[in-house]
């Protein structure tokens, strides 16, 4: 019986965990409660992933009703890749954020944080698993809503500005990405993106659907930080409390990615009309400007928090460019970098999370020989660092790899070239962090740290690890990254 | 406040109405335009009346705030627990057909427990929202 319900019990574990955490009103129960809830969430994403690799696509229709009636959840290879990801990440960040929670958030709003976290994750995974534009969309609010509270929850009064700016952006893109499914619906009379592809073809005008196009693209170019629409997210990673920056950064972005990849590939891909419009050229210019501007921002950053974000704006734009290429190839390197790249940065930001709780610091300059102090922590940051560089023997090399493959193959040399040029600006950031960490004589604030609690150090050099294993045996994730760009390329939703 | 008559005696005449006029609201919902949604704000307004005229104290011992906690992810619990009995009876989640005993009356009874707890979310975070912000001390 549960089998056929896997798609639903996705959303279920981590929604009815937060309303557990919300009654049980104790840090410790809640925490517990989220452990608990995200382990089950893993566990039903990997068994929908086992379900589709053996029998294809999984239907389940909410309440009964057909899908030209009601809501369906469809889980397919490219959403039960992104529903893993997100479900490793949550169990993860479970683990880790206790020691951090109990040190950054005050005690009697502990168990809102657990809750918060808890409906972050599912609105994230509805947003993967459902085939219905609209639902996508209440998905979007629940996960946006309970993220600006997240954000707020830090210790930094930065924080609450941070959240506000974010609000406000976030609103701004959800209500642009409803207007363009408005403008769908008007056009096509229906909202489950199976049914809108099939009558796409006797659409007698592109015009609604063009204008639809540029709502969406916008709208969730704004949730996915595209480049010049990233303005919230440095701000937002870098005063958020340390745990949610981990689930942030490694999930938020990269499921706005997933459903960007959507609607590109099968809603507006599949109309012949508007295929000549080119919005992949577009992508490919503000990708570029992603890996150089955003990569050159992160240089010149003190707050290592900040410095990993304005990072994750630069490495969002490889995985833009990935999908901007159009091929097998490059479908494969991007998906497969949102993949490895959410892995390695959650380690990042789990490293930076450790060694605030230690030193109550993310400034370079007062962080000065912490490796010498922190060295497990520190190797884990470094490995991070190492695998966003594209470094051979980490995961970034080998989906910088399949880009650069997938740039020939689509007869641009020039873009491989500039994959590799842009990968020298992340030498200089993840250089200055290395060179002050380890080779500088350690600062106050590391000579009175130690080394991070074990808690956090195994889910971190979990994530670490992965980043040289995926470097070694990329066949599984590349496996599910290349099933992926096929699904979406047969323009099948 | 104590010298407003007139404020406070219209607002006692207007209270019960209100209140009736959210369950109408609320039960009228499958019939017509309605729902938990709106009784739930129409029920909060009646509440937040009452603190508008009476104070923060007087209107937070009729709903404390820990009733507030408990109700808010009280209502969600009411939904996902209809939804996981429409599974636990064979169906799909939220399915509401055998929750009595034929399809007509199973769909009925699965809406107005969903509108129960919209009801129930939907009046306790109004009235959250106002004690959050009538809550504030000027700094």
């Amino acid at each position: 019986m549960i089998a056929t319900h896997l798609p639903v019990l996705l959303i279920l574990a981590p929604l009815l965990g937060a309303i557990l955490a919300a009654l049980s009103r104790n840090g410790v129960a809640a925490w517990l409660i989220g452990l608990v809830a995200s382990a089950l969430t893993a566990a039903v994403a990997f068994a929908l992933l086992w379900r589709v690799q053996a029998e294809g696509v999984i239907s389940y229709r909410i309440g009964g009703w057909a899908p030209e009636l009601g809501i369906e959840y469809r889980v397919d290879a490219v959403n039960a890749f992104i529903v893993v990801l997100v479900g490793i990440v949550a169990v993860l960040t479970m683990i880790f954020a206790r020691r951090s929670v109990l040190a950054e958030i005050i005690p009697e709003r502990v168990a809102s944080f657990y809750t918060m976290m808890l409906l972050c994750i599912a609105g994230l995974l509805g947003i993967a698993v459902t085939g219905d534009a609209f639902n996508a969309f209440v998905f979007l609010e629940i996960s946006s809503l309970s993220t600006y509270t997240l954000i707020a929850l830090g210790r930094d009064r930065r924080a609450l500005v941070a959240a506000y700016q974010y609000l406000i952006v976030g609103t701004i893109g959800a209500t642009f990405y409803v207007i363009g499914v408005g403008l769908i619906y008007l056009v096509t009379g229906t909202l489950n993106l199976g049914l809108i592809v099939e009558r796409l073809a006797s659409l007698q005008s592109s015009r609604g659907l063009i204008v639809a196009e540029a709502f969406i693209v916008i709208g969730i170019g704004l949730k996915l930080a595209l480049f010049p629409l990233h303005a919230w997210l440095p701000n937002a990673y870098a005063y958020a409390p340390s745990s949610a920056a981990v689930l942030l950064a490694s999930t938020a972005t990269k499921v706005a990615i997933y459903l960007l990849a959507r609607f590109l590939f099968t809603v507006f891909g599949g109309h012949i009309d508007v295929g000549s419009i080119a919005f992949g050229s577009l992508l490919i210019g503000l990708s570029l400007a992603a890996m150089f501007l955003a990569s050159a921002a992160a240089v010149v950053q003190n707050d290592i928090k900040r410095l990993l974000a304005f990072s994750s704006v630069g490495q969002i734009g490889y995985i833009t460019l990935g999908l901007a290429l159009a091929n097998p190839t490059g479908i494969t390197g991007g998906l497969l970098h949102l993949f490895n790249h959410a892995l390695m940065k959650g380690a990042a930001f789990m490293a930076m999370g450790a060694i605030v709780l230690r030193t109550g610091t993310a400034k370079l300059d007062e962080l000065a020989g912490i490796g010498r102090v922190m060295p497990w922590t520190a190797a884990a940051l470094t490995i991070a660092g190492l695998g966003l560089i594209g470094v051979p023997g980490t995961s970034g090399f080998v989906s910088k790899y399949y880009l650069i493959l997938g740039a020939l193959e689509a007869g641009h040399g020039w873009l491989a070239i500039l994959i590799v040029a842009s990968s020298f600006i992340a030498v200089l950031y993840v250089g200055r962090i290395v060179e002050v960490v380890w080779f500088r004589e350690p600062a106050a604030a590391a000579r009175e740290a130690s080394e991070a609690p074990l808690e956090m150090l195994l889910p971190m050099w979990g994530l670490a690890g992965v980043t040289i294993w995926f470097g070694v045996h990329a066949e599984w994730p590349a496996g599910l990254a290349s099933a992926a760009a096929d699904t979406l390329l047969r323009m099948v939703p | 406040m104590r010298l407003d008559v007139v404020l406070r005696v219209a607002t006692k005449f207007m209270l019960a109405p209100l209140l009736l006029f959210a369950l109408y609201v609320q039960f009228h919902g499958d019939y017509g335009p309605g729902g938990g949604f709106q009784a739930g704000v129409i029920a909060a307004a009646a509440i937040i009346l009452y603190g508008l005229i009476n104070g923060l104290g007087p209107v937070q011992r009729i709903v404390p705030v820990g009733l507030l906690e408990v109700l808010i992810p009280g209502g969600v619990l009411i939904y996902v627990a209809v939804g996981l009995a429409s599974m636990l009876l064979g169906d799909n989640f939220l399915d509401y057909n055998h929750l009595a005993h034929d399809r007509i009356h199973g769909q009925e009874w699965g809406v107005f427990l969903v509108e129960v707890g919209v009801f129930l979310t939907v009046f306790s975070t109004m009235i959250a929202i106002y004690y959050a912000f009538a809550g504030r001390r000027r700094s």
